[in-house]
C-alpha cells in the first residue's frame, strides 16, 4: 500500500475495464513522473468530455450535441440505415469508407443470462424511425456471434412487416487470412453467403 | 504444466482484457470447467466461432491455479450457431445453459447432464419440437438428474397411485387429498399429463397438447425448477413463447 493521494489514483485507475493492479501502478507512476502541463490536460479532457458528451437523441451514437455529426450531415444517404450494438461499432463501421447512410445504436445485444432482453436496447425507438424517417433499407450489422446473431434474428422478425428491405452484414473469410486456416463456421457461412458471378 | 482433453458444451462467456474471453463449460469428464480462451475476440481467430455459447466441442486444455487455459478446440457439432438463427430457441437454450451453470460443479464428472444438455441443443438446433417444449423437458429432467425428481403421477407424499388433482411445490408434484397442504395449486387433468409426458420425453403426447395446457406447464416447471434452486434463473423471465405457445 502507497501513501494517500498515490494509492487513491492506483485504486481509480484500477476500476477501470482491463485495468489490474500492476498496470494501474504502472499508470500511476507514469503520470508522477510526467510533464505537469500533459497531465493538466488529461485531467481537462476527462472533465469536458463528461461535462459535454452525451448520447445522440435520434441514433444513440456518442455527440456533443443534441444529435451526433453523422445525424446532423445532410449529405448522408437518410434512406440506409444501419444498426449496430454500440457506439464504437459506428467507428469501425466508418473506417471501412463504404457505408453513406445513417446509423441506429442499440446500446447492446440481447443476453438472456445476463438478464438483458429487447426491452433493454433501442428497439421501439428502431421501429418509431422506420415509421418517421424515410427508410428503404435497414443493414443490420450486429456482431457476428451468437448474441449478435440472435438479436439480429429477433430484428428481421419484428421488421418482418415494416414494409423496408432489410440486410445483414455479410460474414467470411478475413482479408489477408488462408483458407487452410478458416475454422468450420466461418468457412460454413462463407459457403452460404457465396456471392454469383455469372450465371449460365 | 498438466493439460487434459474432454468433450465440453460451452455454457456462457465473459470478456477478458482486450481480445480474451473466460469460457464456463460443462465438460463430461470434468464437470464445470472455467478457462481462459486468448485472442478469442480477434476476427482472425481460429477458436473464437468454436467456443461461442451452446457449442460442443472437442478441447484441450491446460491447468491453472484458478482458471485453466484453452489450447485447442475442435468444433464436434455447432448447435449454437444453428440455434441463434431462430430468436425463440436461443432464449430457451440461454435457459438450458444458465439451469446446467447452476446444477454443475466443478471436479464432478457429470454424464447424465452433459449428455441430456447436449441431446436438448441438438433438438433446439434441429428444431425437432417447440423450443418451450424442450426447454421444460430438459428442466424437468436436468433436477430430476440433480436429485429433485418431480411426480405427476402418484403422490408426491404418501405415494398413493393417481391421477390426483393438487400441485404442491415443496412436496414434489402431484399429492392426493390426504397429503394436500394449503397453498397447493389445482392443475388441470391434462397439465399433469402434458407435465409427465415432458418428463419421459413421450414427445408424441406433449406435441399434441394445447395451447393453454402448455402455458399452465410452463409455469408449473419454472417455479419447480426455480424452488429447487433456491434462486430465479434469470434467463426464464425472457423465454420467448410468442410463436410456439
Amino acid at each position: 500500500m502507497y501513501e494517500g493521494v498515490v494509492q487513491d489514483l492506483i485504486d481509480e485507475l484500477g476500476r477501470l475495464p482491463g485495468i489490474g493492479p500492476k498496470s494501474a501502478q504502472r499508470i500511476a507512476f507514469h503520470l508522477l513522473a510526467a510533464d505537469p502541463a500533459d497531465v493538466e490536460r488529461l485531467a481537462e479532457v476527462l472533465k469536458v468530455v463528461k461535462a459535454k458528451v452525451r448520447f445522440c437523441e435520434r441514433c444513440f451514437n456518442v455527440a456533443e450535441g443534441p444529435e451526433c455529426r453523422i445525424c446532423a450531415d445532410p449529405r448522408r444517404d437518410a434512406r440506409l440505415l444501419c444498426v449496430v450494438e454500440e457506439p464504437k461499432d459506428v467507428m469501425a463501421m466508418e473506417k471501412a469508407r463504404e457505408f453513406k447512410g445513417r446509423y441506429h445504436v442499440l446500446g447492446g445485444a440481447i443476453d438472456p443470462m445476463e438478464g438483458i432482453g429487447p426491452n433493454d436496447l433501442h428497439v421501439m425507438e428502431l421501429l418509431r424511425r422506420l415509421t418517421d424517417e424515410n427508410i428503404d433499407e435497414v443493414l443490420i450489422a450486429t456482431n457476428p456471434n451468437i448474441r449478435g446473431e440472435a438479436t439480429a434474428a429477433y430484428l428481421i422478425r419484428q421488421l418482418r412487416d415494416v414494409g423496408v428491405t432489410v440486410s445483414r452484414l455479410a460474414s467470411g473469410l478475413p482479408v489477408g487470412g488462408d483458407l487452410e486456416y478458416a475454422d468450420e463456421v466461418t468457412l460454413g457461412r462463407a459457403i452460404e453467403g457465396r456471392k454469383v458471378l455469372q450465371h449460365v | 504444466m498438466a493439460t487434459y482433453r474432454d468433450v465440453a458444451i460451452v455454457l456462457r462467456t465473459h470478456k477478458l482484457g482486450e481480445t480474451d474471453r473466460i469460457i464456463t463449460m460443462l465438460a463430461r469428464g470434468r464437470g464445470k470447467v472455467r478457462a481462459v480462451a486468448k485472442g478469442v475476440r480477434r476476427t482472425k481467430s481460429r477458436f473464437g466461432s468454436r467456443l461461442e455459447p451452446g457449442m460442443l466441442v472437442d478441447l484441450q486444455c491446460y491447468e491453472g491455479r484458478s482458471l485453466d487455459t484453452v489450447t485447442q478446440a475442435e468444433l464436434i457439432a455447432p448447435y449454437g450457431d444453428f440455434i441463434a438463427r431462430d430468436y425463440a430457441a436461443y432464449t430457451a437454450s440461454a435457459a438450458m445453459l444458465e439451469t446446467a451453470d447452476r446444477l454443475a460443479e466443478e471436479g464432478q464428472a457429470v454424464i447424465q447432464q452433459f449428455n441430456l444438455l447436449a441431446g436438448g441443443l441438438a433438438a433446439l438446433a434441429g428444431q425437432a419440437h417447440s423450443p418451450g417444449l424442450i426447454l421444460d423437458s430438459y428442466l424437468l429432467r436436468a433436477v430430476a438428474i440433480a436429485g429433485w425428481a418431480p411426480s405427476f403421477e402418484s403422490c408426491a407424499g404418501c405415494g398413493a397411485p393417481g391421477p390426483h388433482r393438487a400441485f404442491n411445490l415443496a412436496s414434489g408434484g402431484a399429492v392426493c387429498s390426504s397429503c394436500r397442504t394449503p397453498g397447493s395449486g389445482a392443475p388441470r387433468p391434462e397439465t399433469f399429463t402434458l407435465l409427465s409426458a415432458l418428463l419421459t420425453a413421450d414427445w408424441p403426447v406433449a406435441d399434441a397438447s394445447a395451447p393453454e395446457v402448455r402455458r399452465e406447464a410452463t409455469g408449473l416447471v419454472a417455479a419447480y425448477v426455480q424452488w429447487h434452486l433456491e434462486r430465479g434463473v434469470r434467463s426464464l423471465r425472457l423465454v420467448d413463447r410468442s410463436e410456439t405457445v
